[in-house]
């Protein structure tokens, strides 16, 4: 049986996660075609129902990431995506969806190869969790 | 210190005091109106009524065990806006908490209202209540807080157990009310207790003619016994509803009966949104779209979006949940919803070191935020 390809959902800011990605895409970086980048303006304006919906769709893992720390480019939406973070890595654990499928990071506009790094990393890790139940499951 | 007095009761008849009572404040100059739970003569009904004429005082019965809807929602429509004048409002410990969360929701105001609050010795589901109240209603009231406040399970003989939100509740003594009645630890045929518990509760008390007096001494360890009796029902529950859905499969199973007609959000007090997303056309699938998760699920559950739907609710108000069960007692299919919500609630409140409905003082925690914390959450090890 071929290995489970994952599916990763990465919501990425605008103004820094978005601009590393395309700096690792000018820069000729490669990364594994797993990630689905969805660009948001901030990641402040992710609401907890679009990861769940990622989640019970199937993916097998979600991504939000934005700014650093004091570098949103509308000062504090990333501390807002934080605590929803905590929120749903609450929430969503309680039905099975284990804590390490949602991640929260920041990767600067520079920061082209930290991104491409980060989801190659990524893609490691959710073939050792597996599968995500909900994308073939839990219809009924 | 809050100033403590005794309402005296007469004929064993608890309700003709509490009435009395009530009547004194609405006799008050700057007190218009009382809103308050109603039990009309011969009526099936106990609801909350909005009250400017006293002599209707002598219907209302805040301490059946009815609890048709959570009043803060109530509240919220009468002070939205400034009313231009003082009103009463007499509500249950879990409407209170609700109400602090409408508040700091900015959905609610406090400045015109004194909240008159009650121990609340529990209610039974709508339909429980409709049961009970088809048969013989008279002295339902006092029968019930009697039997309630000896411990006996049901309160009224042969008749249904409390509504499991009023059974696993930890807070039956409301902390926020402005006048407290105080029941447990209480002999009701001759006296409840009487209490100012804040500065507005006070400025009323010192326009009534009450002796200032102290509570009675076993009054604390009943109501910590009552609670602790309740905290255990509570975590068996809890453990229960964890087993029935810590799967995403077990959790469609728990809501197999939903039929999406979101009664639950609508009782629920503290559901703040005025445009529910799920009432807009995001959720108006393409037919197409229910092929292909049939196609990929092998079926697909009609309504769909069901476990969406109870989540993303989880994820909205879980952190301002009370626990009033009222998302129970309007589904009509009886799913357990409360059992759920409180279940998910009791562990992210907790995350936040919040308590919904505590502390006046203290922001819903996704309001606020800080630059350094929950740093455990961020990074991808």
């Amino acid at each position: 049986m071929a290995e489970h390809e994952p599916l990763i959902i990465a919501f990425v800011c605008n103004w820094c996660t978005y601009t590393a990605a395309d700096l690792a895409g000018t820069s000729r970086l490669s990364y594994p075609k797993n990630i689905r980048l969805i660009r948001v303006m901030c990641t402040g304006m992710v609401d907890p129902q679009y990861i769940i919906k990622a989640f019970l769709e199937g993916a097998d893992m979600v991504i939000v990431s934005g700014c650093h720390p004091g570098d949103c480019h509308y000062i504090n939406g990333n501390y807002k995506a934080r605590r929803r973070i905590k929120l749903l890595k609450e929430i969503l654990p309680k039905f099975g969806i284990e804590k390490q499928r949602l991640k929260l990071t920041w990767i600067g506009a520079s920061d082209g190869i930290e991104f491409a790094k980060t989801m190659q990393e990524l893609v490691i890790q959710a073939k050792t969790i597996g599968p995500n139940p909900a994308r073939t499951g839990a219809g009924l | 210190m809050a100033n403590t007095s005794f309402l005296n009761v007469d004929n064993d008849n608890v309700l003709l005091s509490i009435q009395k009572f009530l009547k004194s404040i609405l006799d008050l100059n700057d007190i218009e109106a009382i809103l308050a739970p109603l039990h009309k003569k011969d009526g099936k009904n106990i609801m909350p009524v909005f009250i400017a004429d006293p002599t209707l005082l002598n219907d209302v019965d805040p301490l059946a065990p009815a609890f048709a809807m959570n009043a803060a929602k109530l509240v919220s429509k009468l002070t939205h806006k400034p009313m231009g004048k003082k009103i009463a409002v007499v509500l249950r410990s879990c409407e209170i908490r609700a109400l602090i969360e409408l508040v700091k929701l900015k959905q609610a105001y406090l400045e015109d209202i004194v909240i008159i609050g009650f121990d609340c010795l529990g209610t039974y589901t709508n339909k429980n209540l409709a049961f009970l109240m088809a048969s013989d209603t008279t002295d339902l009231t006092q029968r019930f807080c009697e039997n309630a406040l000896a411990g006996k399970e049901p309160p009224i003989e042969g008749g249904p157990n409390l509504s499991p939100a009023c059974r696993a509740c930890e807070y039956p003594v409301p902390e926020n009310a402005d006048i407290l009645i105080g029941l447990l630890g209480l002999d009701i045929k001759k006296q409840v207790l009487l209490q100012a518990l804040t500065e507005k509760g006070n400025a009323l008390f010192e326009n009534l003619s009450y002796t200032e007096s102290e509570e009675p001494p076993g009054r604390k360890k009943v109501i910590s016994e009552v609670i602790s009796k309740k905290i255990e029902f509570r975590d068996k529950m809890f453990e229960t509803t964890h087993k029935a859905t810590n799967t995403l499969e077990k959790l469609s199973d728990y809501f197999a009966s939903c039929i999406n007609c979101y009664n639950c959000r609508v009782a629920c007090p503290v559901c703040y949104c005025r445009e529910c997303v799920f009432n807009t056309d995001v959720f108006d699938h393409d037919p197409y779209q229910y092929m292909q998760w049939a196609k990929r699920k092998g079926a697909v559950k009609l309504p769909a979006d069901t476990n969406f739907y109870h989540i993303t609710r989880l994820a909205h108000i879980s952190l301002n949940c009370v626990g009033c069960g009222q998302c129970s007692n309007a589904c009509p299919n009886d799913i357990p919803v409360m059992e759920l919500f409180k279940y998910v609630a009791n562990n992210t409140q907790a995350a936040f070191e919040y308590e919904a409905g505590k502390d006046m003082d203290q922001p819903p925690p996704l309001s606020v935020f800080k630059e350094e914390e929950y740093l455990d959450v961020v990074g991808i090890n």
